[in-house]
């Protein structure tokens, strides 16, 4: 297994945001969360990349459950680009290889191999602040699968972006998954997107988040993804999901612990 | 010629032109002496100013060098002391509490009255100019260098430790260019205040310096020569204004 989550619960300040999570992701596998807002999805994922400690229960990235262990195998790209506006477009997906002390021309050089791929190419001397929302998306996930992790946490990649780029940026980071096989934890708030990427998706519920549901996407990352979202079993998946959601949603409310009152009403 | 060439450059030359212009119509034909009921002598044309700069380059570059030493040593030194001051505190939590406050105190004790002083105690050579330079030049580096380390965005510091990053390596690719424009600002605060800073000290005593030329004319009434030295002031403080501006435009280029 590639992540374990067991028990796994975190207590922010008085607000529990997660709640026993359990959680298998092979090597190689795509598992998507999808949940309402504030249900702890992001909280999840720093918890993974060892950005944060749970509050209870377990976590463990390849077999390593410390938190510098957990950093050294996940690649964390955050729902801003977060891009830096100094570096050239080259120079960012570089970065991972410059921290560790390679020297510029080779991490360049070594970044800049994957730029046609990811249709980047002719813009590797381009600032951030020059490139499109969408290619923007793509250094910043270049960046991530430069840094050579195992394991890609992705906190809703692309929610940034409108409709139609969000669509085309689906299908190109399928391409890329399936060109670069990693394990992944997608974070995201659109199921259609959590169904099409993942091979499968967990339902959380609301504040604290608690995993309602889990399903098995019917085709993930099909070529065709136009004709994969409109498949009969991709919409009955969707309308499952859909409806663990708002069941999910229904336990609603901002969850207080270790207060008397609240514990006995 | 595009509209900000017009604008940015012609529009003000044409001003100062204009103005000086004006200038020597109404003190050649001795209007403002007259309005003023003064001796037409104490209101020097600009072409008299021009005349005075040329007759006396010799006293007033060699007075020019000893400010514009003062100025730029105490600038450098300040900006020095302000940058590594503001790192450290950066990284000391405890020298910040213990170091910011004397810092406020030194800033709020005005330079009229620590030049005398210093005066006193190391005479009236450069290095007491050089040393209130560098103190008046040094808090607003360092405050405004510190807020901008302080307003690195923490998720590109948390993307950073998912990349592998060393505190050194958040530090010079992630905090220390996020803090370069602030440092500009503090930058152009110290490059204003050092010409007046280093005027005043002189005016504390001192042997030499555009200063102490300027109070030597005004006891002999060459207000021609005063205009002179002033003269030369503003164009180092145009210098070192526009400098500033441009070492931030070459520098600071993602803005």
């Amino acid at each position: 297994m590639s992540v374990v989550a067991r028990g796994l619960s975190h207590v922010y300040g008085e607000l529990r945001s997660l709640d026993s999570i359990e959680l298998d992701a092979r090597p190689g596998e795509v598992v998507a969360l999808v949940g309402p807002s504030g249900c702890g999805k992001s909280t999840l994922l720093e918890i993974a990349c060892g950005l944060r400690e749970p509050s209870a229960g377990t976590i463990a990235v390849e077999g390593d459950t410390d938190a510098a262990g957990r950093l050294s195998h996940c690649a964390y790209m955050p729902q801003s680009d977060l891009l830096l506006p100094w570096f050239s477009a080259l120079d960012n997906a570089a970065l991972a290889l410059r921290n560790r002390g390679l020297g510029r021309a080779a991490a360049r050089a070594q970044a800049g191999e994957l730029f046609d791929r990811f249709g980047l190419g002719g813009f590797e001397g381009a600032r951030p602040q020059e490139l499109s929302g969408g290619m923007r998306q793509r250094v910043a996930f270049l960046r991530t699968l430069v840094a050579g992790k195992p394991v890609l946490l992705l906190d809703e990649p692309f929610a940034s972006l409108d409709a139609i780029s969000r669509a085309e940026m689906q299908e190109w980071l399928a391409g890329a998954l399936l060109a670069d096989g990693r394990t992944v934890l997608l974070v995201s708030h659109d199921l259609e997107e959590a169904l099409y990427l993942a091979d499968r998706v967990l339902v959380l519920s609301a504040r604290p988040g608690r995993v309602v549901k889990e399903l098995r996407a019917p085709d993930p990352r099909a070529s065709d993804r136009d004709g994969a979202v409109t498949d009969p079993a991709f919409v009955a998946a969707r309308e499952a999901a859909l409806r663990a959601l708002h069941a999910g949603a229904g336990r609603g409310g901002p969850e207080r612990v270790g207060l008397p009152d609240e514990e006995a009403r | 010629m595009n509209r900000r060439v017009v604008l940015g450059w012609i529009l003000p030359v044409l001003v100062i032109a204009a103005l000086i212009g004006l200038w020597q119509i109404a003190a050649s034909t001795g209007a403002v002496a007259e309005a003023l009921n003064l001796e037409p002598f104490l209101v020097p044309s600009p072409a008299e100013v021009g005349d005075a700069l040329w007759t006396n380059r010799s006293v007033l570059w060699e007075n020019t060098w000893v400010t514009l030493r003062e100025i730029l040593i105490g600038l450098a030194a300040g900006i020095v002391a302000g940058i590594a001051l503001a790192v450290a505190m950066r990284f000391s939590r405890l020298l910040r509490d213990a170091i910011f406050p004397l810092s406020v105190a030194v800033q709020a004790v005005p330079v009229v009255v620590i030049a005398p002083i210093l005066v006193v105690w190391f005479g009236f050579g450069i290095w007491v100019k050089v040393i209130v330079v560098a103190l008046a030049c040094f808090f607003p580096i360092l405050v405004n260098t510190l807020d901008g380390l302080r307003s690195v965005d923490p998720e590109a510091v948390k993307m950073m430790r998912t990349l592998d990053a060393s505190p050194a390596a958040i530090f010079g690719r992630v905090e220390a260019p996020t803090a370069l424009p602030y440092f500009f600002s503090g930058a152009k605060i110290a490059v204003a205040v050092a010409p007046i800073v280093a005027l005043f000290a002189e005016l504390a005593g001192s042997n030499a310096g555009l200063m102490r030329l300027i109070v030597q004319d005004n006891a002999n009434l060459e207000i021609a020569d005063m205009f002179a030295a002033a003269t030369i002031l503003a164009v180092i403080g145009v210098l070192l204004v526009g400098l500033t501006a441009l070492a931030q435009r070459l520098v600071v280029t993602w803005r």
